[in-house]
């Protein structure tokens, strides 16, 4: 994973949105409307994350629920590289990998989990890959953070931050088990190097 | 990259990057459903000119779990057999509007020449004695699932190199990822040229496999004697021709002595 790594927010252009202690909070606060929602239903839920972030977060998700409710929930990765709609343009780029959440997804509550939502197309990609593993009872998703501009008709069910952002901006999360700090940074594009 | 044409044509990174995707890929042959859709809507066509079961069958089954639309043709039961030359036949698939030509032939080189004649992608499925680029792909993919990082391995080819076309392709790959190769074969299975390739040979089986000559070695790769190819004279007359699965033998006899010495701990 250290191939991921990057370099934490350091410019003087990039502005710090959230600090360790709020993704903390952040990700409580998720497991907590998790809690919420599926426990009625027994906690037949899988957390599918997307690469590469996406799958520490489902981690996080998965240990605070257990620290709060003592439910184990089953989590798995999903790579979408191959589902991309913009596959050719973007050339050959390594894949992620793809783990099944043990017992299977079919006839579960699948939670994807991804670091951010942008245009909505990671989503849809990731929709057609949780189609091709099974057929879960509902899909789902949670992101860290929104920053709008959708292309797509396709809403987050869990959200840890909503931050406005112009489309010139770019959204840089860094996580410690990919980056070495939890730290969110929006930057401008140019200032990006 | 537009072709395949030659095991050179990859350098470390792009090699590095094809099979780290296949270690993925083969993930998802364990899966109910295997397609994938990225080559959806492309037309991909083999076009084999010599006999082949695995090659054929495994670019098709891969063109197909991709998505893609295949279609086989083979030199016998088409218009190649009616005396239509290899630059018509490959114009005309061509011009059937084909992203991708999956191309053997049995002359060295034929597949190089039709890449020059047709815009579409072109991969060598094998050319006559020349290169096999993709087997040497799956050669350094079984030898990466063994031995992990292949830089500074010590690989040993034995058998008719002068026929093999994946020996040649072996030698280029390997080298790319880092790895040695020694190359080992009687003087008459072993080409002329070897002096220009990247690799040590050897005519000494024993001494390689001890390590005394090359130093110690972490895989052997047996290639078969391809008589098919042969126009006589490569073996002594007095001496039988060696089967394949002679050679075989007496090498699996010689590694088999060794290997506790050869192979790594671990």
């Amino acid at each position: 994973m250290t191939s991921h790594a990057r370099t934490p927010a350091a410019q003087s252009t990039a502005a710090t949105v959230l600090e360790a202690q709020d993704v903390a909070r952040i990700v409580d606060r998720m497991a907590h409307q998790i809690i919420e929602n599926v426990a009625r239903q027994g906690f037949e839920v899988v957390l599918l994350g997307i690469p590469t972030r996406g799958v520490p977060l489902a981690h996080r998700l998965a240990e605070r629920i257990e620290v709060f409710e003592g439910v184990s929930i089953p989590v798995g990765s999903l790579d979408i590289t191959m589902y991309r709609d913009d596959l050719r343009l973007r050339g050959v780029r390594p894949l992620g990998e793809t783990i099944e959440p043990a017992g299977g997804i079919t006839g579960k509550t699948v939670i994807l989990v991804d670091d951010v939502c942008y245009s909505g197309r990671s989503t849809r990609a990731a929709l057609d890959a949780v189609a091709d593993l099974g057929r879960p009872r509902a899909v789902q998703l949670a992101v860290l953070v929104d920053r709008g501009h959708r292309e797509l008709p396709i809403r987050a069910d869990y959200v840890g931050k909503n931050i406005p952002t112009s489309p010139s901006q770019t959204v840089r999360v860094n996580l410690a088990e990919v980056d070495g700090i939890d730290a969110v940074a929006v930057f401008d594009k140019a200032d990006e190097s | 990259m537009k072709n395949l044409l030659s095991a050179a044509d990859l350098d470390r990174d792009e090699a590095l990057a094809i099979l780290d995707t296949a270690t993925q890929m083969h993930a998802i042959q364990t899966r109910e459903v295997k397609k994938l859709p990225p080559l959806r809507g492309r037309t991909i066509v083999n076009l084999f000119f010599e006999d082949s079961t695995r090659t054929r069958s495994s670019f098709e089954i891969a063109g197909k779990w991709l998505s893609a639309d295949v279609i086989n043709v083979s030199a016998k039961g088409s218009s190649v057999s009616k005396g239509e030359s290899l630059r018509d036949t490959a114009l005309t698939v061509a011009a059937m509007g084909v992203d991708a030509l999956v191309v053997r032939h049995h002359a060295s080189g034929a597949v190089q020449q039709l890449a020059g004649w047709v815009d579409c992608h072109v991969v060598n499925a094998g050319d006559g004695t020349h290169e096999h680029p993709t087997q040497a792909l799956l050669d350094a993919y079984t030898l990466r699932g063994k031995l992990g990082d292949l830089a500074d391995r010590h690989v040993v080819i034995v058998g008719d190199i002068t026929h093999s076309r994946v020996a040649r392709s072996n030698v280029l790959l390997l080298n790319t990822l880092g790895a040695r190769v020694t190359l080992v074969a009687p003087p008459t299975l072993m080409p002329s040229a070897v002096g220009t390739w990247p690799c040590t040979a050897s005519w000494d089986l024993d001494a390689t496999l001890s390590g005394k000559e090359h130093g110690d070695v972490d895989a052997v790769m047996m290639l078969r004697v391809q008589r098919e190819r042969m126009s006589g004279g490569y073996f002594r007359v007095s001496a039988s021709t060696p089967s394949a699965m002679g050679c075989h033998r007496s090498v699996s006899t010689c590694w088999g002595r060794r290997r506790r010495s050869c192979i790594p701990a671990r």
